[in-house]
């Protein structure tokens, strides 16, 4: 696969985190878009189609990833979400991101905690690309 | 299939039985949703009857006319918000006023349908709030089912205190990496950053210090005659590089020395973080007036600024733990989420009172009243 020819938006309101994360996807190879929160991503969205979305969990409130990632899936079907948080680790949030149950009201196609390793996170991302273009 | 309960507090019968008929057979189903919606309309004649029903009854949602016989929507709207009910609020309204709008949105109205309205646009009015119950029946299922999302003081401090530092360590990695090359100048926006964040959490435990020094009142207070024009002096002093920064004038506004019986260093906690607040939510230029004045054997502290201000809504919550205000004003705005958590506490444990008063874009008034010797009234 050629990295080049895909776009990745970045979503997180730590913008250290953000800035981060861009460096490590762009360092993949990929194209990046960035916003630093919801809002800034819905308007993003009004105007592109990423081919896949990384989503922080908490930003302007502590559930504007899974409305954004719901919003996001009603405009865009076929575009994978990662979402990625920090949440599990450190507010003691511990529902199972992975259960069934869980996972079919909020649609992202991935949950990665964010000190996800660089290699794992290229891994999932080319993943989660080919398996769409299947 | 789930059934919200949509109650309709309207005195023209005809709105009512409208309603009812539009939302008979309706049903909101979205492929995200495990279970599709419908509606039960429960009716009510006055905001009276509206509000023994929601005791009663439970509704889910309200569709709440302003203008009733009796008391007043807002006046319904103001008795779900003191009692904390979660019910979402539209109001149904014949004239847009729009200070009224303001009124209802900030006492927690959700949206406004104008009367008359289509049967469209009370379906969709209703879809969108549907989402709403949806997500938030699934937010409370996760807390209800011992999976909850704890907001506790130590997981969130815990969250504050990892972000600076899972930035800074990132940052140290990618240098140590070599990500831009060699040359050192290539890392100055990383170094920065690092630095600030380094600066971030220092601001963060002093003010954890000034906390733990508050809430477990072991430290010895010593309380004298104290100036707090002098006190207000030395907090001016150390913001002042803050306010040249951003262009901020700082006045202190007092007649001769204003004494009374304090601890000098608690007086200092407090109009440091006012200060400091007065100048980081101001605007580019603005000022900010720190008045002392005595009355009827009360201090009267009064800072005013020309910041960016707040919504009712928003100056709810900023006396609690770690809450700070988030859009797009204040998002390059650092900041702990503790000073006036702490301003408050203290001025409780001084016997006396802070009260904010704000106009958005125009900017805050924070008053503080303390006893000289006794609890003012």
């Amino acid at each position: 696969m050629n990295p080049g020819n895909y776009t990745i938006l970045l979503v997180d309101d730590d913008q250290d985190y953000l800035f981060q994360l861009k460096s490590k996807i762009e360092h993949f190879g990929f194209k990046t878009i960035t916003a630093e929160g919801q809002k800034e991503a819905e308007e993003l969205l009004e105007k592109t189609r990423p081919d896949l979305a990384i989503l922080d969990l908490m930003m302007e409130n502590e559930d504007s990833g899974f409305i954004l990632c719901y919003k996001m899936k009603k405009r865009y079907p076929d575009v994978p979400i990662i979402i990625a948080t920090g949440v599990a680790a450190e507010t003691g949030i511990t529902f199972d991101i992975n259960d069934e149950n869980n996972r079919k009201w909020i649609k992202a196609d991935r949950f990665l905690d964010k000190g996800i390793r660089s290699e794992r996170l290229k891994e999932e991302i080319e993943n989660l690309l080919l398996k769409n273009n299947r | 299939m789930s059934t919200l309960k949509i109650l309709v507090v309207d005195d023209e019968p005809g709105i009512r039985s409208g309603i009812s008929r539009i939302l008979r057979n309706f049903r909101v189903d979205y492929p995200f949703m495990d279970e599709a919606f419908d509606f039960e309309v429960i009716e009510a004649p006055t905001g009276e009857i509206g509000i023994e029903i929601i005791e009663t009854n439970q509704p889910d949602i309200l569709l709440l006319d302003n203008k009733l016989p009796g008391i007043q929507g807002i006046e319904v709207l103001e008795y779900i918000k003191k009692k904390q009910k979660s019910i979402i609020v539209v109001m149904i309204t014949s004239y847009a006023s729009l200070e009224l709008a303001v009124k209802a949105t900030s006492d927690g109205a959700y949206d406004f349908i104008p009367k008359p309205f289509t049967p469209q646009e009370l379906k969709s009015s209703i879809e969108n709030i549907t989402k709403r119950v949806f997500l938030k029946k699934m937010t409370n299922k996760l807390q209800d089912s011992g999976k909850q999302i704890r907001f506790t003081f130590l997981s969130v401090l815990s969250h504050e205190l990892k972000a600076p530092l899972n930035a800074i360590e990132g940052y140290l990695k990618m240098i140590q990496e070599r990500q831009n090359g060699s040359k050192i100048e290539d890392y100055d926006v990383m170094i920065n950053r690092s630095l600030d964040r380094i600066k971030g959490m220092r601001s963060l435990i002093l003010d954890l210090l000034d906390l733990t020094r508050v809430e477990s009142g072991k430290a010895k207070r010593n309380i004298a005659a104290t100036d707090l024009s002098a006190v207000a002096r030395t907090a001016m002093d150390t913001m002042r590089p803050y306010a040249i920064q951003r262009d901020v004038k700082l006045n202190l506004h007092h007649n001769g020395p204003v004494f009374m019986q304090a601890d000098a260093e608690e007086m200092e906690i407090i109009f440091n973080n006012l200060i400091s607040n007065a100048i980081k939510y101001n605007k580019d230029g603005g000022t900010v007036d720190f008045t002392i004045e005595q009355q009827d054997g009360c201090m009267n502290i009064c800072v005013v600024d020309t910041g960016i201000g707040m919504t009712p809504l928003e100056i709810d919550s900023i006396f609690d733990d770690f809450v700070r205000i988030k859009n797009d004003k204040t998002k390059n705005i650092t900041g702990s989420g503790l000073g006036l958590s702490i301003v408050k506490k203290l001025i409780e444990n001084n016997a006396g009172k802070i009260e904010v008063s704000s106009v958005p874009d125009q900017g805050s008034i924070f008053n503080v009243r303390l006893p000289i010797d006794k609890p003012c009234s």
